[in-house]
């Protein structure tokens, strides 16, 4: 995976896949610390205790289409390529939470891509599906949610496409700090 | 979050008069769906999913409908995507670039005629690993 961008796309759509209604991602960057936190938190059919504790091993999948699975264990690889962290925690019938933390000054860090593009992508792939981007940046905060969108578009549905520019301008104010 | 100005507003208007849009997911003549497993995102279809989209905003295209779905067991040949015409059996396209979705946009999604070139043969349907 190129950079962070295709690692969240990917990781939310394991969330997207496990029938959350809701996906919350944060992306939090420290200046000062040089480090960078991305959490991507949803209400999907979460994981029992054993299927998370293979979710991060390449040669485990629930999937019927394919063997292995990589989305989370290139992230987990990703992470802690920079001397950073990787975790999930998940209930069954409640959700599950990726969270990662890498060194953004380290040798071995990816850059962060188009967050907005990979944002823009589930917004149209799952228009059904509540999400909600929280960017920081030391102690600025903005939010993007599609829930605002929505109920600017007065009934237009999220993907069509007279409404792609509203939501690309939302993202793209929010990805603004 | 900024309200919608003014301008946002009269440009969405603007629009409206001149389309009738999706009202339901299930309102569509067309439907292309990108896939999104991680070889699909790691080979491009990103990138695609961008590509289709602006087919559908240079062509001002309001009956197709562009979604996604998870992995469909094919890793080599990703990028992939299903295009099904309402009424048609859906055809799967591999190894797709840019300028292929521009020709996959003309011919079948709007002509309705499917471009074998980049179509998944019949009977190579099966998972290679
Ligand atoms: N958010 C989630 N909610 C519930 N289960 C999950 C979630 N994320 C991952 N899983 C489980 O962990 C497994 C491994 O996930 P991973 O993303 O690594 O591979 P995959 O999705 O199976 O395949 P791919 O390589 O296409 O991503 C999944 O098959 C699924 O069972
Ligand atoms: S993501 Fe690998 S086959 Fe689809
Ligand atoms: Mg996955």
């Amino acid at each position: 995976m190129e950079d962070l961008s295709l690692h969240l796309l990917d990781v939310a759509e394991n969330s997207l896949a496990a029938q959350a209604t809701r996906v919350i991602i944060t992306l939090e960057i420290n200046t000062a610390n040089k480090t960078l936190r991305l959490i991507i938190e949803d209400n999907g059919q979460g994981m029992d205790k054993q299927t998370l504790k293979k979710a991060v091993d390449p040669f485990f999948t629930t999937k019927k289409t394919r063997r292995i699975g990589l989305g989370l264990s290139l992230l987990a690889q990703a992470a802690h390529a920079t001397g950073g962290q990787f975790s999930i925690e998940s209930k069954p019938g409640q959700g599950t939470k990726v969270s990662t933390l890498f060194y953004t000054d380290h040798w071995d860090f990816k850059p962060l891509g188009d967050i907005p593009q990979t944002l823009l992508t589930l917004v149209l792939g799952h228009p059904e599906v509540e999400l909600i981007f929280i960017y920081r940046r030391d102690d600025k905060e903005t939010i993007f949610s599609t829930k605002e969108v929505k109920a600017k578009l007065n009934g237009l549905p999220l993907n069509s496409p007279a409404a792609i520019p509203l939501i690309m301008n939302h993202i793209n104010k929010a990805m603004n700090l | 979050m900024p309200k919608l100005t003014i301008e946002e507003l009269e440009k969405l208007r603007e629009r409206a008069k001149k389309q009738t849009f999706l009202r339901e997911t299930t309102d569509y003549r067309a439907k292309i769906t990108v896939h999104m497993g991680t070889c699909g995102i790691a080979a491009g279809a990103r990138e695609i999913m961008n590509a289709f989209l602006k087919e559908v905003q240079e062509k001002d295209v309001t009956d197709v409908l562009l979604t996604n779905s998870g992995c469909a067991g094919l890793c080599s040949r990703e990028p992939m995507v299903t295009v099904e015409i309402k009424g048609q059996a859906p055809v799967k396209y591999v190894d797709l670039t840019p300028e292929k979705v521009k020709v996959i946009f003309e011919k079948h999604v709007l002509g309705g005629e499917i471009v074998q070139d980049y179509a998944l043969g019949i009977g190579s349907e099966k998972t290679d690993y």
